[in-house]
Formats: C-alpha cells, sequence, structure tokens
C-alpha cells in the first residue's frame, strides 16, 4: 500500500481486515526494522512511504495497566501492551482477575470476533507456561 | 534562539466565577468576565487589546467567538489548542508578537461550563479505533498507567500519591476562592472511590465551571500601568505525543524539554524559583513535573513529596491556589496555573502568600500528558 492507494485503501481498514482474519497486523518500513503501530501512510519520523503489512505472532508484555469500574459491570482491564515485534498498542487482558494484571507479564493475543456495533479487535491473556493463552472458558 | 527575557509583563489577570455557575452561562460569558476583570485590574481599556489568544473545548473557534463576543477586531490572534497547557503556549505566542511590534496588548482568556453541562457534553472524547474499543476512562486512565508505570519502576507509593492532595487541600484552606472547604487525609485519598486505579476520585481534579484571562503588553508599557509588572522570563513548549499508546516512556515527560527551554531562556535554574504552580490533572502530575521540571532526580518525585514537603510550611511552595486538586479546574486549567504564579510575584496571595516570592514558575499539562508547556514569571528585582 502507498500514499497513492487512500482512494481504494485506508491504513484502518487493512488493519480491520487483518482483524477478520484473527490476525494482529503492523508495518514495517523498507531499510529499517522498526515495526510501526498504528497503522499509517509513512513511518513517523523517517517518513518511508514503503512500508510492508505484517502478521504479529501475539506475543507481547505488559507495559501499564488499570482498572476501571463502570457503574454495574464488572471491573474492565485497561493495559499498554509492548508486543514482541517491537511496538506498543492499548489492548485488555483477559482471563485473569483485572487487579491481578501486573507489569511485565507475559500475554498473548487473542482476536475478539466483534458484533455489529464493534468490529473485531484484538485483546490479549496470561500466558501459560506451555506457551498458549490462559483462556479458562469462553 | 528564544525570545527575549524579559520583554512583555504580564499586567492584568483575574478568574471569571468559578465552581458552579447559573443555567445556561456560557464559555463565553465567563471569558468575557474574567476579560473585564482583568482590564480593570491594569486599568486598560477593551480598546486597548489588539491580540486575542483563546482555546475552549465548548468553543470551536476560540479567538473569533471571543472577538465577536468582545466586539473587537485584533490585529493578532491564535487558537492553539493543545489541552489545558494552550494558555503557556499562547503566553509565548503574545510574547513573539508583542516583540515583533505586531500587537501591544495581548489577551488571553478562558472559559467552560463542565460541571454545569456535564463533562462528557463539555468535552466529548475523540474515536481511536485503536484505543476506544477498550472503553479506558480517559483521560484518567491514561494517568493512571503512567502512576503504575511509576509506582513499578520507582517503587512510588499510593500514599505518596495522596500527599499530593493532601499538601493540595492544605493550600486551599488557606484561599477564600478554593472550592473545597474541608480538611483532608491521606487515608480519605486511598480510601476515596476508585476512579482508575491506583488513582480514585481524590488523586483527580475537581469538574468544575470557571475560566479567567491574562493581559500581557511590552515591558516598557508595563511600567506605566497601574500595578507592579511580572516579567516573563522564560518560555518553553513541547509535544511528545497524543494518545497515550503512542508516549514513549509513560515515566518522562516533555517537561523535560519546555523546562529546559524556559530556563535556559530565563538565565535561570531550579533553586532560583521560589514557588511552583504545575498542573495538578492527577495526584501524580506533579510527581512527574517535579522531576523533569529538575526539582528532583527522576524517579525521586515521590519521595520528594513525601512528609508535607510541598505543603504549606513545606520545602517548597507548590500550587499555593490549591491546585486543580482542592481550588478550582474547569477542564483546561492552565489560565488559572498562570494566574496564582503572577499573584504570587504580585505579592496579593494573603494568607497563603510566599514570602519574597520574586520567581514563580507556571508548568502546563495537555491531553494525556502529551503536550508540556512551561513560563517563568520574575518580579522587579529580576530585571
Amino acid at each position: 500500500m502507498t500514499i497513492q492507494d487512500l482512494k481504494q485503501h485506508s491504513p484502518y481498514g487493512i488493519y480491520l481486515e487483518h482483524c477478520r482474519k484473527g490476525e494482529l497486523a503492523y508495518q514495517v518500513p523498507a531499510g529499517d526494522g522498526r515495526a510501526v503501530f498504528y497503522p499509517r501512510i509513512a513511518a513517523p519520523g523517517s517518513g518511508i512511504t514503503d512500508l510492508q503489512w505484517r502478521v504479529s505472532k501475539g506475543l507481547g508484555t505488559v507495559y501499564a495497566t488499570t482498572v476501571v469500574n463502570y457503574k454495574n459491570e464488572p471491573p474492565l482491564n485497561i493495559a499498554l501492551i509492548d508486543v514482541d515485534e517491537g511496538f506498543r498498542m492499548m489492548s485488555r487482558v483477559e482471563g485473569i482477575d483485572p487487579m491481578q494484571v501486573r507489569i511485565g507479564m507475559r500475554v498473548k493475543m487473542k482476536m475478539l470476533p466483534g458484533d455489529e456495533k464493534q468490529p473485531p479487535y484484538p485483546v490479549f491473556a496470561p500466558l501459560l507456561p506451555e506457551g498458549e493463552p490462559g483462556f479458562r472458558g469462553a | 534562539m528564544s525570545l527575549k527575557r524579559a520583554s512583555v509583563a504580564v499586567v492584568g489577570v483575574a478568574e471569571s466565577d468559578l465552581g458552579q455557575v447559573a443555567p445556561d452561562t456560557t464559555p463565553l460569558d465567563l471569558m468575557a468576565q474574567g476579560t473585564f476583570r482583568a482590564l480593570e485590574d491594569c486599568g486598560l481599556k477593551l480598546s486597548d487589546i489588539d491580540g486575542v489568544y483563546c482555546a475552549a473545548t465548548q468553543v470551536r473557534m476560540g479567538p473569533m467567538a471571543l472577538a465577536e463576543y468582545l466586539g473587537i477586531k485584533p490585529k493578532v490572534f491564535d487558537g492553539t489548542q493543545i489541552g489545558g497547557s494552550s494558555f503557556m503556549s499562547h503566553v509565548a505566542h503574545a510574547q513573539t508578537a508583542i516583540e515583533h511590534g505586531l500587537c501591544e496588548a495581548a489577551l488571553i482568556a478562558y472559559g467552560s461550563t463542565q460541571r454545569s453541562v456535564s463533562r462528557a457534553a463539555a468535552s466529548p472524547r475523540e474515536f481511536n479505533p485503536y484505543e476506544s474499543p477498550y472503553r479506558p476512562f480517559m483521560p484518567s486512565s491514561a494517568y493512571a498507567m503512567a502512576a503504575s508505570r511509576h509506582m513499578h519502576q520507582y517503587g512510588t507509593t499510593r500514599e505518596q500519591l495522596a500527599e499530593v492532595a493532601v499538601a493540595a487541600r492544605k493550600w486551599a484552606l488557606l484561599n477564600p476562592k478554593a472550592w473545597e472547604k474541608e480538611p483532608l487525609t491521606i487515608e480519605q485519598v486511598l480510601n476515596a472511590r476508585m476512579v482508575s486505579y491506583p488513582l480514585t476520585v481524590r488523586d483527580c481534579c475537581l469538574v468544575l465551571d470557571g475560566g479567567g484571562a491574562m493581559i500581557l503588553t511590552s515591558a516598557a508599557r508595563a511600567k506605566s500601568l497601574k500595578k507592579k509588572p511580572v516579567y516573563v522570563l522564560g518560555t518553553g513548549e513541547a509535544l511528545s505525543h497524543a494518545s497515550i499508546s503512542s508516549m514513549a516512556d509513560l515515566t518522562v515527560t516533555a517537561a523535560a524539554e519546555s523546562g529546559p527551554r524556559a530556563f535556559g531562556m530565563a538565565g535561570l535554574k531550579p533553586p532560583d524559583v521560589d514557588m511552583v504552580s504545575l498542573y495538578d490533572a492527577f495526584t501524580i502530575t506533579p510527581i512527574l513535573f517535579l522531576e523533569d521540571l529538575g526539582f528532583c532526580r527522576k524517579g525521586e518525585g515521590g519521595r520528594f513529596v513525601a512528609n508535607g514537603a510541598i505543603a504549606p510550611g513545606g520545602k517548597l511552595p507548590v500550587n499555593t491556589s490549591g491546585g486543580g486538586l482542592s481550588y478550582c479546574h474547569p477542564g483546561m486549567y492552565g489560565l488559572l496555573v498562570m494566574i496564582e504564579a503572577v499573584r504570587q510575584v504580585r505579592g496579593e496571595c494573603d494568607k497563603r502568600q510566599v514570602t519574597d516570592c520574586e520567581v514563580a514558575l507556571a508548568h502546563g499539562n495537555g491531553g494525556v500528558l502529551s503536550s508540556q508547556c512551561t513560563v517563568i514569571f520574575g518580579g522587579p528585582s529580576t530585571v
């Protein structure tokens, strides 16, 4: 995708196509290894517009965490995840008490299917020693 | 390259009515009220104002709307909107215009009715497809995550965060205009309703109506006016990100850039500062700014504020108005941050006056630690 393609594809649109396939996608600029996220038309700083899309293995580490209690709802975790491929994103760590999420915890991505109001989006769960995400039940 | 130290001075400051205003009061009513009180403060006339600086979440095109309300046609104007620090940026931009002779008297004004109309209505959150699905409670969750990092990296405790709120309350009790009228303990901060862990409602700024105005002129013009000029000795501004997921290091803000720029222009260092006015949107922010502005080493902010160090009688007077935490926070708070600093240098702070306050630093924050702007003010002995 190059900057001339904005009539055909948008950065978020392509990201969302990957989400629909269960994939967390990011970009890598030609000639520069540094991952780009959130997706955009040029790499921040360098301005390199020749960007390749890649699919993350979905592994990362919790960088920061907080818990919000919206009225009449169970506590909700919000976290910043440093994904192994070298980018940071906001997400949620599920499958664990929100207050037990710790900075430094290793996590693995799971794509939520979304519904008519919310397109698919990636969340994370604690990575168990055997390499599988710690989802107990739904 | 920088602007010229002390080329301009603040000659008029005023708050609008604060806290809870009458139904259907508009932000522009508050800006205008601040403006006319500030004009009275310096003895200038409305027709003297030829520069207008304004930004507000409820007013899409600030300078235009304000100029219309006041019935003036400014030669220069600026609506830089970078959140609560916008007004510190406006000072630097007004100084630029005045130094170049493009403008003689600059007005900076702000108003918000966020308490009356609800914060959600006053500052609707922008949709971000990479953040909004996770429903962070913004901006609190961003600051809470910064606090989580500071606690993890430096051992800062919830009690140390609470010290910031307790100190602010002690100062507020000395300020008749402060919203909060009751004492506050660390226990009460820790046990208050949790907003976004680890920040309770007492770790978060007030959500009130309010506004104000500031008038600046050249240093030469200032000398001919009513009150002791408060010179702008140094300014510095910096932008680092817009969304919290793009902030490189949640424990280091761009105050580490804006502060040195302001100190460099002023030819001063942190020990020269008699009073510090730091944008306290949340208890974590004064801790971060004390570090990034050079009042203590990175990571030492929690320990620095412990045991009443920034409270009345402590080693460094911080937020003597009572701050956004206990005096007033009308959404975008930077103008009020500067007004307190100016009043301290003028010696108008009565029971909360810092003795021999000749240098006061005002630091503003915007967005989610996104913009950082510093202004250093000085009295006549500094020029």
